[in-house]
């Protein structure tokens, strides 16, 4: 993505040099591979369970394993495997819908801030403080109680809290960035500002965006969760902390209904925190010595 | 006087913060379908037209955006949060009778986050290659990766369900009867130990994490390789010299995450039903009682500024750097 930006008589391209840097790390690539899977089954998932997952099935709280059931049956005896493989789509889409929406505002909010200085930057961070200081989930509990639980206000309403972390590293790339020679050679070149701000600036500025954009994925699957798990998203439509939130009251008959579907959370949210270390480690030269 | 001066600035700041919550607070409710005149008529099972205008007049919601909205402020800044319609009792009253559990929970666990986290930090620091130095940032893998309801579940169910070490649910055994004040401290600590570790587990791994690089980084410093050249002991390296360094970083994580220990405490105390604000705004989503969920948005946004005023000033007692800088 900042291929125009590199010096051209680089030995290897620093997207190979990227790539190596991250097959270096073996955690890494064990996580984007369990990463993948969870991706293929939440896509094929369905076409295997393709009936309703809140259909009753069988007996309720059948253990694992019985009747060719492999994750068992809920309170309802329903599926617990096909309730989870339609939980993981509307899991993995939340929380990459949000992310890239926190992504999005954060660096709008960031760059202008560290672009323009001055009042701009005080007003903007000023703004980014005050959504620091609301608890994020009781401010987003709020939001769908206030508008309605539907997958879009969740989404809305996790992506509208959490991005501030992305705008206070954005803008501390751009003061960085914005004082050194190639822009101010593009600046007399005669770039205007939105060319310096998103064409010069921001590429240069975006691996540790980049790092803090994967990671923003795991929190806000992390969040749905825990709105879905208090009860907070549409009733219609299945996703794993949902799962959790229903069965709760039954963990003395059926750990596993809450186990399982805490587990795939887990294992989803750390895959992707790992792959972002990895990206961390493979986009950051400094740390390349080490 | 230039300190003092810098702590006023700090505090106006702070109060100019929470009438933006109020405004926020005020627009969101503005904005949202449905007004107090429908809660009203449908708590008493509905009421008609002129009712409902009647009502409307009463609480002046006829008047434009700008003049409720003032009213509103002020009425928020004498901390009048309304009426709950559904407890039945003014907002304020209901959330300072939860206050204190919320409190206790997330003060406790905050404590006990830190003191555990900056430890593991510590021993993984002196050793960065060591076992102990794995297992921390396994753990801290853990507490990142791992939503904090579930932790709480799965800990209900190892040690209340499977061996049954602590109560299941709630602050107060209500069967003790007529205990002494003694018996109920013990008694609300021994309800306390789960759901504080729940919710201190995912802070413990980051301030851990975060007190490791803290560490290493200031064990290589100069000054260090000076007391080490003064012959002072390991332990007193480590502890008198490193840890007062390292330690401010963490504090100020600290204060800023305080709002996430807010949030998570939401999770926490419906797990184990703690009977705290969390709980509260969840019943009170679910009646839709705008009032109590906007005031405990309120309240827990106040709580975060002074608690993020005081990290302020405690940063500035322990770290001289600080003091000299500008605020």
């Amino acid at each position: 993505m900042s291929d125009q930006t590199q010096p051209a008589e680089r030995a290897s391209s620093p997207l190979a040099e990227t790539v190596q840097m991250f097959l270096k790390n073996h955690a890494a690539v064990v996580a984007l591979v369990v990463l993948t899977c969870i991706v293929i089954g939440a896509v094929v998932g369905p076409f295997v369970y393709p009936n309703d997952p809140f259909d009753m099935v069988w007996a309720p709280f059948s253990p694992p394993g019985e009747e060719g059931y492999i994750f068992g049956t809920d309170y309802l005896g329903r599926d617990l495997a096909a309730m989870i493989v339609h939980g993981a789509q509307v899991s993995l889409t939340i929380g990459l819908a949000a992310a890239f929406m926190s992504v999005f505002i954060g660096i709008t909010i960031g760059a202008l801030a560290g672009f323009y200085r001055g009042w701009v930057e005080e007003v903007l961070m000023r703004f980014t403080e005050f959504f620091q200081v609301l608890p994020t989930l009781l401010f987003s509990m709020v939001i769908v109680a206030l508008f309605g639980a539907s997958l879009v206000t969740v989404t809305i309403a996790i992506g509208a809290v959490s991005w501030t972390a992305v705008a206070r590293i954005t803008r501390a790339e751009f003061l960085r960035i914005r004082e050194l020679e190639y822009v101010m050679a593009s600046r007399s070149a005669g770039a205007g500002n939105l060319k310096l701000m998103f064409g010069v600036i921001l590429p240069n500025a975006a691996p540790p965006i980049i790092v803090q954009a994967a990671l923003m994925v795991g929190t806000a699957i992390l969040f749905e969760a825990g709105l879905s798990f208090l009860g907070l998203t549409d009733p219609n439509v299945v996703s794993w902390g949902q799962i959790i939130g229903s069965n709760r009251q039954y963990i003395l008959d059926a750990q596993w209904t809450v186990t399982i579907p805490g587990l795939a959370i887990f294992v989803t949210v750390l895959a992707i925190s790992l792959v972002g270390d990895g990206l961390n480690d493979a986009l950051n030269p400094k740390l390349r010595q080490r | 006087m230039n300190l003092l001066r810098s702590i006023l600035i700090r505090i106006a700041y702070a109060v100019a913060l929470l009438i933006a919550v109020i405004v926020l607070n005020f627009t969101m409710m503005y904005l949202a379908p449905g007004d107090v005149a429908d809660t009203i008529a449908q708590a008493s099972g509905g009421a008609d037209p002129e009712v409902m205008e009647a009502i409307r007049r009463e609480y002046g919601l006829d008047q434009p955006f700008i003049i409720q909205l003032g009213t509103y402020v002020g009425k928020v800044l004498q901390l009048d949060l309304g009426y709950s319609f559904f407890y039945n009792q003014p907002v304020m009253q209901l959330m300072l009778d939860r206050l204190p559990a919320t409190l206790l929970l997330v003060l406790t666990a905050q404590i006990v986050a830190l003191i555990v986290g900056v430890l593991l930090g510590v021993i993984s620091a002196r050793n960065p290659n060591g076992i102990s130095s794995h297992f921390v940032t396994l753990f801290a893998l853990f507490g990142y990766s791992a939503p904090v309801f579930w932790t709480g579940i799965l800990l209900l169910i190892a040690f209340s369900l499977l061996v049954p070490l602590f109560p299941v649910a709630g602050m107060r055994d209500v069967t003790l009867e007529d205990p002494s004040f003694f018996t109920q401290v013990v008694d609300v600590l021994h309800h306390l130990v789960l759901p504080a570790f729940t919710l201190a587990s995912i802070f413990l791994a980051l301030y851990s994490r975060l007190c490791r690089a803290a560490m290493l980084e200031v064990l290589g410093s100069d000054y260090i390789r000076t007391a080490k050249a003064k012959g002072l002991s390991d332990r007193q390296i480590v502890y008198k010299h490193g840890l007062k360094n390292a330690l401010s970083p963490v504090v100020t994580l600290a204060g800023l995450q305080f709002s996430a220990v807010v949030s998570g405490a939401v999770l926490v105390e419906t797990v184990f039903s703690w009977p705290g604000l969390g709980t509260l705004a969840l019943q009170a989503i679910i009646a839709r009682d705008t009032p109590v969920i906007l005031g405990i948005l309120f309240f827990s946004a106040l709580v975060v500024i002074m608690v993020n005023l005081i990290t302020d000033l405690v940063l500035r007692t322990i770290d001289p750097r600080i003091r000299t800088g500008s605020a």
